[in-house]
């Protein structure tokens, strides 16, 4: 081989280190080489979003095609809100299914939380402050989170058991508290807003000043401290891309949202009366926000680098000194914050608690996740990945329906979707050079 | 003959009633490459284990640089610069090469990750290893060969600034040409002055390599011996226990 060619003759110069005799790092050259060598780990097999976001366009392609609704600004504000929830509990799945574990009471966890919300904020009832009572339903998803940790992280059952026994053990819970065949409305307009109110047009335009700033400040502080190194940058052009790609599409987005999307109603030609619903919905930046927390603290901290490494090869991450242990708990109870804040989207947009709230909502968060590439083997995938396989899925479910489809062709579309995702993803895996199924 | 860095004297360890390592003395030089062979069953991982601090031996003394140390985790092992490199590894196929050379240590500045000063210094870490066949510090480990994996194995220990590194079975499962690369790489590390506890099965490899042998029999260190003083069939001998050694220090 010609490695070998190449060791025997290295022995040489070892002596003499060269300060710009550092291994490569990938980062060297220009904007085309950087392009090739993105396009060569694509073929390679390493699509990451890609799929995903294709499947996203060629899905909102057909249904502007087939419909004249899907397009327009009252839509992608609705499915927007429709994806949230959706959204939210993907991205907090990500956390177990990063480490191979998954929690299929995610949903009942919302529907459990949620339920002590209601009763506990309950007009009728206890009637205690909104606030605390919210604040009593992300306590309980912390709980319900250290719980499941403690059983599969401590004890060392699967997780698939434990949180199977919680899935079923959760309906029966929920049953309890709200009671058969109860419903608890919710009366608490700051709970409402968040899926159905909306920003003002300026606040929109700073939220994207925002996002725009912090994703400059993180690029130039990560080009210092390489700087600092004295190992190669990646070309400035591409941070120039990134900021130009975030500024046309959020522009777009926020101009779009900015736009009257509410009833107007005419007579003889005239304008008279309805109704002004404008501005980007409120639950947008709290998406925006928690998407971009947790990929801060996936990238850039310990905690994610060892979820990653965990999820890769537990027993070198124990040999390498990390606590799996609680690092694993600790994912288990992100999960469940995460679904404890995705069932308060589904209230807010709902307006209303049953006996049955949340139960059939973990799968879709599971399919969305893997649509978006994160894999269920785990130690591959990310948060936006998630976040993106739940768009997909939303617009589905929002597409099939404004064609009139009905809930059965919804389903089976969604189905296929995710056999197709989970086959490309597969398929990727065997170009990568690896096994169908990896341990 | 130099301060050994390493100094066992009489270990015993046995699980239950079986006695696996039964009086068992070892010395290890810096800059010098100590075999460890014996037949399956000799005792030799059991050994490796108790200096890696994750089972503690139950008699006996370690010393580390002529004092007595006690050996009850693998932080302890760690912090005196004692590295083991398994066998099987232990990388994580998913993270890169940087990542998995630092993971566990990871520079942080402001509690998040240095990756400008991790990958400078894995680099370098590397080059002093005058590793050439690593095309990018940025690779994910699952797209390298056999001999590379060993290869962020060994120069991982080597960043850690270990001044003992236990090598188990560097060679297995590795072709001819990835074999002399380790091999090169494991006198490269000695020259660095670490002392090298390599085992291994390969008495070709070893003779390459090893300045010292010593051959495990049944839980009793039957042959200290340097490497230029003895011959492939003696070792063979004293591995499978048809012949003693007599020259035992």
């Amino acid at each position: 081989m010609s490695d070998s060619k190449k060791t025997t003759t290295a022995v040489d110069d070892t002596t003499a280190l060269p300060a710009s005799g550092l291994i490569g790092s990938g980062m060297e050259g220009g904007l085309v080489d950087q392009v090739r060598s993105y396009l060569s780990r694509v073929r390679a097999g390493d699509m990451g979003v890609l799929p995903a976001v294709g499947g996203l366009v060629v899905l909102s392609i057909l249904f502007t095609l087939l419909s004249q609704y899907f397009l327009t600004e009252r839509n992608i504000a609705n499915l927007i809100t429709q994806a949230a929830p959706s959204i939210m509990l993907a991205m907090g799945l990500v956390f177990v299914i990063l480490l191979g574990e998954i929690d299929l009471s995610a949903g009942t966890t919302s529907g459990v939380a949620m339920a002590i919300f209601v009763v506990l904020a309950d007009p009728g009832g206890p009637n205690i402050n909104w606030v605390v009572a919210l604040l009593i339903a992300l306590v309980t998803g912390v709980a319900i989170g250290l719980f499941i940790g403690f059983f599969v992280a401590r004890v060392g059952i699967p997780s698939f058991v434990v949180t199977l026994g919680l899935f079923l053990g959760f309906q029966g819970l929920q049953l309890i508290i709200i009671g058969a065949g109860g419903l608890f409305r919710i009366t608490q307009d700051p709970v409402i807003a968040i899926e159905n109110g909306n920003l003002l047009p300026w606040q929109g335009w700073v939220m994207l000043v925002v996002m725009l700033l912090i994703s400059a400040v993180t690029a130039f502080v990560d080009r210092r401290r390489r700087s600092r190194a004295e190992v190669p940058n990646r070309t400035l052009a591409l941070v120039w891309i990134k900021l130009a790609l975030i500024l046309v599409v959020g522009g777009v987005s926020v101009l779009l949202l900015n736009q009257n999307r509410g009833q107007v109603n005419y007579l003889n030609g005239k304008i008279v009366g309805g109704n002004t619903i404008e501005g980007v919905p409120i639950v947008v930046p709290l998406v925006l926000l928690i998407l971009w927390f947790g990929t801060f603290v996936l990238d850039r901290t310990r905690y994610g680098r060892y979820l990653y490494a965990i999820g890769g090869n537990a027993e070198a991450a124990r040999r390498a000194g990390i606590k799996v242990i609680g690092i694993k708990w600790a994912a288990f109870a992100i999960c469940s914050t995460l679904a404890v804040v995705s069932g308060l989207l589904t209230a807010s947009k709902v307006q209303s608690v049953d006996a049955s709230f949340g139960n059939n909502t973990v799968l879709t968060g599971v399919a969305a996740a893997v649509v978006g590439g994160v894999s269920l083997f785990g130690g591959r995938g990310r948060l936006v990945h998630a976040a993106v396989g739940a768009l997909v899925i939303s617009v589905i479910t929002n597409g099939l329906g404004l064609l009139n489809l009905g809930g059965g062709i919804n389903l089976l579309v969604t189905g296929a979707v995710l056999i197709l995702a989970a086959t490309v993803d597969a398929v990727s895996r065997v170009r990568a050079g690896g096994a169908l199924i990896r341990t | 003959m130099d301060v050994p860095i390493i100094e066992l004297t009489d270990v015993k360890k046995s699980f239950g009633p079986v006695s696996v390592l039964k009086g068992v003395s070892l010395k290890a030089y810096p800059g010098k490459v100590t075999a460890l062979v014996g037949d399956n069953g000799a005792g030799k991982s059991t050994l490796i284990k108790g200096l890696a601090g994750v089972q503690p031996y139950d008699e006996g003394t370690v010393k580390f640089d002529g004092e007595v140390v006690h050996l009850t985790n693998p932080r302890e092992a760690s912090h005196l610069g004692i590295e083991v490199v398994y066998q099987d590894l232990a990388l994580c196929d998913n993270l890169d090469i940087v990542q998995n050379m630092f993971l566990g240590r990871e520079e942080t500045e402001w509690g998040t990750f240095d990756e400008g000063e991790m990958e400078r210094q894995a680099s370098e870490t590397l080059r002093s290893l005058s590793v050439r066949t690593v095309k990018s510090v940025r690779q994910k480990v699952s797209s390298l060969s056999g001999g590379q994996r060993q290869t962020v194995a060994i120069a991982r220990s080597v960043l850690k600034a270990a001044r003992v590194v236990i090598l188990d079975e560097p060679t297995a499962a590795l072709g001819v040409a990835q074999t002399e690369q380790v091999l090169s790489l494991v006198k490269r590390l000695a020259e660095q002055n670490v002392a090298v506890i390599m085992i291994s099965h390969n008495l070709v490899d070893i003779f390459q390599v090893a300045d010292y042998i010593n051959v495990l029999y049944l839980g009793q260190m039957v042959a200290e011996i340097e490497t230029s003083k003895t011959t492939s069939d003696d070792v063979v001998g004293y591995i499978t226990g048809s012949k003693t050694y007599g020259g035992a220090a």
